[in-house]
């Protein structure tokens, strides 16, 4: 909550000076860039980082890299006016280099959550000077998923793991307080593993132990580790619920766990595929 | 002991190249390679992903003593240059010259040509403790507070010490270097080392993975002006030594004992070698990340082209290393703009190779 009021004081503080032009803008970050691009901005983005995929347009734009991983002056040659950083974007040396060659970076933070959501768009508002449109955005949103009350037909809850894959060999499950599990409860379904916070390396025993309903990946962790039926060969999955009833859902990386301007769209998606 | 400071030895082959038709190129290693350093030097300060021609170059150089000179400039291509380039291949010269440095120790020390830091243990131990104090610093080390910038250097430092005194300390039997003990505790201690980075990473929040993860790839583009002059302070020393006990160097070529009779404290020698070592090195790594190969292939280029007269060798391999290094990150940085190569990728790539064809055409020569 702090890190959010933090980010639209800054990003205020930062469109207070705003150019005259329409400045060029650098996006770190793909849920900042769909902010953008909803925002109707996307004309003066210049460049995205490796993880803006949404909408197409962003796709297409010279790519800067992986934005925890950026180069000072690879960003800094393509002539931005502002780059929005979302708070993983890094190295901070890097960041620090940019904003000293006199370009306007702007870090906004945004928990995973639906108040971290809108108030992502309201930092890139302001940060943009288009508050006016943030704010209706934002309304939208909140809306949206306030109308959104989602009730499992008979009752039951669906208990629903999250497999975080980078390759066959590493898989991660998600615990609270990640991004996955507040996607999970939004959309009416129970996080399997609830043991610790964040992500740790699948062990065979304890999914047996989660017991889950149903196998939440991302796309691409799908297609790393070779598809549904690599997956029910799993030591451990085998003997789970989900894999008796072969339940595997799996959803586009940045829209399930990018918590944009998309969220009420993802919530409603992953309803739909976890209550068929 | 006042002997040993005006020793000098003269190896076999060196007879032959002092007297021979070798002097004369070997006599220009060194000058050649300072006029290469330069020309790397300058031109990574024309190359880059934001174009900079040579006329604003000049201009934004010779405007900073107060020269104006008729290329415009703007302010951007003023920080890109003066806060980003040239801080940056200053660090890679240093950096450069420091890995080599300690590849040249190393292989004196050990009358081994495969040593280099990263083989007895400095790279892995300073890793191991430079992500130890990115991981656990924060929470057994509340005090540290600022002094964290300072903490990983040293931390590197002491932790690469303590590998390779290790690693000495095993293959130090009956008072001699066993190099195939050196080579086979190496390769356990270093297999430790990243055994224990491993761990931190599992423990690591998503901030601190970022960071250790950035050891295993390496990259010039981190520091400021501060960390190159602290690099500096500290590449300079080594330096220093190195040159000036060259003549005890080459004497250790010939084997301890031999090295002992000729009045080389030869204990005293070894102990500031590996010390000096891992000051640079681990100084070097802690704020550049592991880049392996430059130590290694370096100073085995100064000696296929000048030999093995460490009066030679010492000063050619420092400033081949800090040619190579910057030469390595032009690539870098340039290839695959505006996104950045890691830099130990550049270099094992280029160095591997080549090291390989190093390998064979000395078997070939053997062989003959």
């Amino acid at each position: 909550m702090k890190k959010t009021a933090l980010a639209i004081v800054m990003a205020v503080c930062a469109a207070g000076w705003s150019a005259s032009a329409e400045p060029r803008v650098v996006c770190l970050g793909g849920a900042l860039t769909e902010c953008v691009f909803a925002l109707g901005a996307g004309a003066q983005v210049v460049a995205v980082d490796d993880s803006s995929s949404f909408p197409a347009q962003a796709a297409s734009l010279p790519r800067v890299g992986y934005y925890r991983m950026v180069s000072a002056e690879g960003v800094l040659s393509l002539k931005p006016d502002l780059v929005l950083a979302s708070v993983e974007a890094g190295p901070p040396q890097a960041l620090a280099q940019i904003e000293r060659a006199g370009v306007r970076v702007v870090r906004i933070s945004g928990d995973a959550s639906v108040t971290g959501c809108v108030a992502r768009v309201r930092a890139v508002g302001a940060a943009l000077d288009r508050i006016e449109a943030a704010e209706a955005l934002a309304a939208q949103i909140e809306s949206e998923l306030a109308d959104f009350r989602p009730s499992p037909p008979d009752g039951i809850l669906v208990r629903v793991l999250f497999v975080f894959a980078r390759g066959a060999g590493t898989l991660n499950v998600a615990g609270s307080g990640t991004a996955a599990a507040e996607m999970i409860r939004l959309s009416g379904g129970v996080n399997a593993v609830d043991a610790y916070s964040g992500y740790r390396p699948l062990t065979a025993e304890a999914v047996v132990q989660a017991a889950p309903d149903v196998v939440l990946l991302t796309s691409s962790g799908l297609v790393g580790i070779g598809g549904e039926d690599a997956l029910w060969v799993m030591p451990g999955l085998k003997a789970t619920p989900a894999a008796a009833a072969k339940r595997a859902v799996a959803m586009d990386d940045l829209l399930l766990l990018g918590f944009g301007p998309r969220l009420p769209e993802a919530v409603k998606i992953l309803n739909q595929l976890l209550y068929p | 002991m006042r002997n040993a400071d005006s020793l000098t030895v003269e190896l076999p082959a060196e007879n032959v190249s002092v007297d021979g038709f070798r002097s004369a190129p070997e006599r220009w290693l060194v000058p050649v390679l300072a006029v290469l350093l330069g020309a790397v030097l300058l031109a990574g300060l024309g190359i880059g992903a934001l174009p900079i021609s040579t006329g604003q170059v000049l201009a934004i150089l010779a405007g900073h003593v107060g020269l104006e000179l008729p290329w415009s400039f703007t302010e951007r291509e003023v920080a890109v240059l003066l806060h980003i380039r040239a801080p940056r291949i200053v660090i890679g010269a240093l950096a450069g010259a420091a890995l080599s440095l300690g590849g040249a120790l190393m292989q004196a020390l050990f009358r081994n040509p495969l040593a280099d830091p990263a083989l007895i243990g400095v790279s892995s131990g300073a890793a191991v403790a430079a992500a130890a104090v990115t991981v656990v610093g924060p929470t057994i080390l509340p005090l540290l507070g600022m002094l964290t910038t300072y903490a990983k250097p040293v931390a590197a430092f002491l932790g690469g010490w303590c590998l390779t005194a290790l690693v000495m300390k095993v293959a130090h039997t009956t008072g001699q270097i066993r190099v195939d003990h050196l080579l086979l505790a190496g390769i356990a201690l270093n297999a430790m080392g990243f055994a224990g980075i491993g761990v931190l990473m599992l423990i690591a929040d998503d901030a601190q993975l970022r960071e250790v993860s950035f050891w295993n790839f390496g990259s010039l583009g981190r520091g400021d002006w501060s960390v190159a002059l602290l690099l500096l302070a500290l590449v300079l020393p080594v330096l220093w030594w190195s040159c000036r006990r060259a003549p005890w160097l080459n004497a250790l070529l010939l084997g301890e004992g031999e090295a002992a009779l000729l009045g080389v404290p030869v204990e005293r020698v070894k102990r500031a070698a590996v010390l000096l070592t891992c000051v640079a090195v681990g100084a070097t790594i802690s704020f550049t990340g592991l880049i392996g190969f430059v130590g290694l292939v370096a100073p085995h280029i100064v000696r296929l082209l000048g030999g093995a007269d460490h009066r030679r060798l010492i000063p050619a391999a420092a400033l081949l290393g800090a040619t190579l290094l910057p030469l390595a990150d032009i690539f870098a940085r340039t290839v695959a703009a505006p996104v950045e190569l890691p830099i130990g990728l550049v270099t094992a790539l280029m160095g591997g190779p080549f090291f390989l064809w190093l390998l064979i055409r000395e078997q070939r020569r053997e062989a003959v």
